[in-house]
């Protein structure tokens, strides 16, 4: 696999854009996967995934041949997820008032008979519930939580994805364990 | 929760896998005996299984090709090589064209050195090949890189490549004269030549 993805970036160095549709191939579904666990909904993931590849693209010269591609492509694109964590803000606020109506709020808008997040959270899927968790958690824990338990990556590449000393990202993964757990176990 | 930090540090060094087969066994001794520990160490590994359960992932079905679509457009000569490609026989006959123009093109140039068939009765003077006067050459004058003058006769074809034929007033050629002067007159007449000889080689079959 890593000895594919060698051969392909060569072939992109040398100018050959096509070899690149193959190495998006392989990692889309992963990259899609940690902005949707990182930004929770499906359209910022899309957007952020093509960001990174993109990116990827366009500064491959910089990229050491020597490391891991997918270490490289991960760093490219948490770094993306967590400025954009950083710059999100709500897009609207429940109870702010809607432009050009007369003191009418957001939960006005909300249909009267759909039930409170509270009972909701009960009847959510267990996907679901845990999804909302993982979003629930601070930037600096979400993100290595996602790389460990959803990408399923070690500890030392996370450290490297991440940029940040070993005991660094035990400490987090330590905390965001239990932080879920508290959230987790009853469901 | 009763139980010192160290146990549930042990736990954590037993969830991230790198715990110490020592400190191993004082984890699952320990979780034999403390019941509120054994249900915290279940808690964490329910949550893994839970997160680690969740459903993957799939990219949109067209998202490599909105990527490709969206990358800065790539330089012309690679495009040139991928089409060179994934078109080896376009690519195989246009290569052969070029060796063969190569060919035909070098042997015009190796051929630039004056020569003249041999016949009795020619004279050579300083790249002049001369029928003399009075004089009857037999058979076909081929003349390369150099004048040809016909005063007598020439009893078969003349041919010049690459020079001129002058034929005075007095002299006679029964075949036919031709001059070949531009690379590809020469072309042609090569041509032709390998032409008459396949259809040549045919006769001599049917005899």
């Amino acid at each position: 696999m890593e000895a594919l993805i060698k051969k392909r970036i060569k072939q992109v160095l040398k100018g050959d854009q096509d070899a690149f549709a193959e190495i998006v191939e392989i990692y889309s579904n992963s990259i899609y996967q940690l902005g949707y666990r990182m930004l929770g909904n499906r359209h910022e993931a899309e957007d952020i995934a093509q960001e990174a590849f993109i990116r990827a693209y366009v500064n491959i010269k910089s990229f050491n041949q020597d490391l891991k591609f997918s270490t490289w492509l991960f760093r490219i694109a948490t770094n993306l997820c967590i400025d954009r964590m950083r710059k999100k803000k709500p897009d609207y606020y429940l109870d702010a008032e809607v432009s050009g109506t007369d003191g009418l709020t957001m939960y006005s808008q909300l249909a009267s008979n759909s039930p409170l997040p509270e009972n909701e959270l009960e009847s959510l899927e267990l996907q679901e519930s845990v999804q909302k968790e993982i979003l629930k958690l601070p930037e600096k824990y979400r993100s290595v939580i996602v790389l460990k338990y959803i990408e399923e990556l070690s500890l030392n590449e996370i450290s490297e994805i991440l940029d940040l000393p070993l005991g660094t990202v035990k400490t987090r993964i330590h905390r965001g364990r239990e932080a879920l757990r508290q959230q987790l176990r009853y469901v | 929760m009763k139980c010192d930090e160290e146990i549930v540090e042990l736990m954590h060094e037993y969830l991230d896998e790198e715990i110490d087969p020592e400190n191993e066994m004082i984890l699952r001794s320990h979780l034999k005996s403390c019941k509120d520990c054994e249900t915290l160490f279940n808690e964490y590994k329910r949550t893994i299984a839970v997160v680690k359960g969740t459903s993957r992932m799939q990219a949109p079905p067209n998202f490599t090709a909105k990527v490709m679509a969206s990358l800065p457009k790539e330089k012309k000569k690679v495009s040139m090589q991928r089409w060179l490609r994934n078109h080896p026989l376009i690519a195989a006959a246009s290569l052969f064209l070029i060796l063969m123009a190569g060919s035909v093109f070098s042997t015009w140039n190796q051929e630039r050195e004056f020569s003249v068939s041999k016949q009795e009765n020619l004279v050579v003077q300083n790249g002049t090949v001369i029928v003399p006067e009075g004089e009857v050459v037999k058979g076909d004058v081929i003349v390369r890189n150099g004048e040809l003058r016909i005063e007598g006769e020439v009893q078969g074809d003349v041919t010049v490549i690459n020079g001129e034929q002058y034929l005075a007033s007095a002299g006679h050629v029964t075949g036919q004269i031709e001059e070949v002067n531009e690379v590809f007159d020469w072309i042609w007449y090569h041509m032709k030549r390998v032409a008459f000889e396949v259809i040549d080689i045919f006769n001599e079959g049917e005899e």
